[in-house]
């Protein structure tokens, strides 16, 4: 073997040994513009969650009753106005952009970030390994995200999240929650599931899962936000409901002829096996 | 003299814990570690036991808004060191409870003041130890204070202000110490940094418990809701109620508006339910057994250490009783 024919074999094992020991990020591509499919939950995405409906909600007593006092009057709070989905709940209200984030020296996969199309909130998720924040850091509605693959999958946690909610009609999750979400390609679409853990204010943890379809041109437009005046309110107010006086609870149960029990929620209400107990609870 | 006794054995109370709800025999300091959290590039929040401390740090040398307890007070000098080897010039304290002031004489002695200059080798001990800033209720408080509890005088601070702030500028930007009325105490401040854009808000927000109302000491329920209003009126958020200014709290993370307007809405909700229960004419035990607190329970409640949810209920029905309707 001549010396030029071991310098080629050498050339390729290094080639080849750089291929196969790449960094290991290429397991799914989600960068692009990913269009919401509405097909699912319409009437909770869009329109809204009617006032008073927490069917299939695995909420606490605790968290029924912060819902029973929310008054829908707080959007018109200037403070409120522009409060922003949480991180757990904002994927499933529209369109949203992911990229990736790569070290150009190293061709290492640093973060895979995620802008949603309402209020452009903008995740990260760290694909590098670092550790978490301290309790005492700061908390966002967005929190504190780290990714792994497993298999194609992509699996992020976050932690660091503010109070927010699992559904916009006063349902609170609190500031103590672990959010789970698995990212899963297949082809052009993509699922995304959600899985709450919140210690303080769920009695299981609560799912939902969203799918997604690859816009090959799309993109996502801005959505500024300015919060104004709209109606001079006293000084040092809130508003909500005092307990027993919320006048709107019962017109979801009444409407869709649901019992009043199953429209308030909790755990029961979210597995098949309810139905038989509805059967035999009065319907307001 | 039953409200001065009362008064002592708050502060006595608070020293072991206000706040963080903890009783002093379970106060292990030997096992307390202390750490920094880099808020903004010159602010910087030390966590450990008792109250937070905030440092503010730049060529001039070290401010530090309040001081834990006495025995922390090694600890925190090393973490502050690792962070900046200046002098310590300041100390501000946003109010007089020992978790907050405890560690005065100590990180004090460890600093120098800085009107010492070319006057401290004619004048004995003119740059002896940094300047404490509070409000004159504070010194009223510590200086009233007896046995082992009361303070030592070098911890007692010797620049006082009334009325409603007191400004000053240190490391390159102003800082506005601004009165909070009748809120956790009646000696209450909130350090405003303005160009870090970091409010240092002492007992007057915390995110670890329900709002601690020292009645004894001239606390009330309606301090603290204009409390939280006037922080809530100098907050500017980046977008929505995240980011812009920062709120580092008597106790417990780092904050920004979202977290203040949360504890804001819990203190106003609750503010208006012992309202109603009050007008009907509903006892203290009527109004715990109505459970008017469930739905925060879980966030901010307790039913042990120092502040349990009864210990807020009692003194927040109290606060309400007394204080006239068109006064809240």
């Amino acid at each position: 073997m001549n010396e030029s024919t071991v310098l080629k074999i050498g050339r390729w094992l290094v080639v080849a040994s750089a291929l196969l020991a790449g960094p290991v990020f290429a397991q799914s591509n989600f960068a692009g513009v990913w269009n919401a499919g509405y097909f699912e939950d319409w009437p909770d995405r869009f329109p809204g969650p009617e006032l008073g409906d927490y069917a299939g909600l695995p909420l606490n007593a605790n968290d029924r009753m912060r819902a029973m006092s929310w008054s829908a009057s707080i959007l018109s709070l200037p403070d409120y106005q522009c409060r922003v989905h949480p991180a757990d709940y904002a994927n499933s209200f529209a369109d949203i952009r992911m990229w990736h984030e790569i070290n150009t020296d190293t061709q290492e996969l640093v973060a895979i970030h995620l802008q949603h199309f309402a209020w452009q909130t903008q995740r990260t998720f760290w694909m590098d390994g670092r550790a978490h924040p301290p309790d005492y850091a700061e908390h966002t509605s967005m929190g504190f995200s780290t990714g792994e693959w497993v298999g194609n999958t992509l699996k992020v946690t976050t932690t660091h999240l503010k109070e927010g909610w699992l559904r916009r009609n006063g349902v609170a999750r609190s500031d103590s929650a672990t959010v789970t979400e698995h990212f899963i390609r297949h082809g052009n679409n993509l699922t995304w599931n959600v899985f709450v853990q919140d210690p303080k204010y769920l009695e299981e943890p609560f799912f939902r899962n969203r799918d997604y379809t690859l816009a090959e041109t799309g993109s996502i437009g801005a959505y500024p936000c300015e919060s104004v005046v709209e109606v001079l309110l006293p000084e040092h107010y809130f508003p909500h409901y005092l307990p027993g006086q919320n006048p709107f609870l019962i017109e979801y149960a009444r409407n869709h002829h649901i019992p009043s029990e199953a429209a308030m929620g909790g755990a029961a209400t979210m597995y098949p096996e309810y139905r038989k107990k509805m059967a035999t609870l009065p319907q307001p | 003299m039953k409200k001065q006794v009362c008064a002592a054995l708050w502060t006595m109370l608070c020293g072991v814990g206000c706040g963080g709800v903890v009783h002093a025999q379970q106060q292990n300091f030997d096992a307390v570690e202390v750490h920094s959290l880099k808020v903004r590039d010159d602010i910087y929040m030390l966590v450990g036991a008792g109250g937070n401390i905030t440092m503010q740090i730049g060529d001039d040398g070290i401010l530090l808004v309040d001081t834990q307890y006495a025995p922390l007070s090694q600890k925190i000098l090393a973490e502050i060191r690792k962070i900046s080897d200046k002098p310590i010039h300041y100390i501000i304290n946003t109010h007089h409870h020992g978790d907050h002031t405890g560690g005065n004489v100590n990180l004090r002695a460890a600093g120098t003041t800085v009107t010492g200059g070319n006057v401290a080798g004619t004048i004995a001990d003119s740059a002896v130890g940094a300047l404490i800033i509070a409000h004159e209720n504070v010194l009223n408080h510590l200086t009233a204070a007896t046995g082992a509890q009361a303070l030592p005088s070098s911890g007692w601070p010797t620049n006082t202000y009334f009325g409603e702030k007191k400004e000053m500028f240190y490391n390159g930007e102003g800082i506005e110490i601004l009165h909070m009325p009748a809120a956790h105490t009646d000696g209450d401040s909130a350090v405003f940094f303005r160009r870090s854009d970091v409010i240092s808000a002492g007992d007057v927000f915390v995110t670890t418990s329900y709002p601690v109302i020292d009645l004894a000491n001239g606390g009330s329920y309606v301090g603290i809701v204009n409390a939280l209003d006037r922080l809530v009126d100098i907050i500017i958020p980046v977008y929505g109620q995240d980011g812009g200014t920062l709120v580092i709290p008597g106790h417990g993370r780092l904050s920004n508006l979202g977290d203040v307007l949360n504890f804001r809405e819990m203190v106003i909700v609750i503010r208006d339910r012992f309202r109603e229960m009050i007008d009907k004419g509903m006892t203290l035990e009527q109004v715990k057994a109505a459970k008017a607190t469930l739905d925060y329970d879980p966030v901010y409640g307790s039913t042990t250490g120092f502040w349990t949810t009864d210990r807020f209920i009692e003194a927040a029905y109290k606060s309400l009783s007394e204080t006239p309707k068109d006064a809240q």
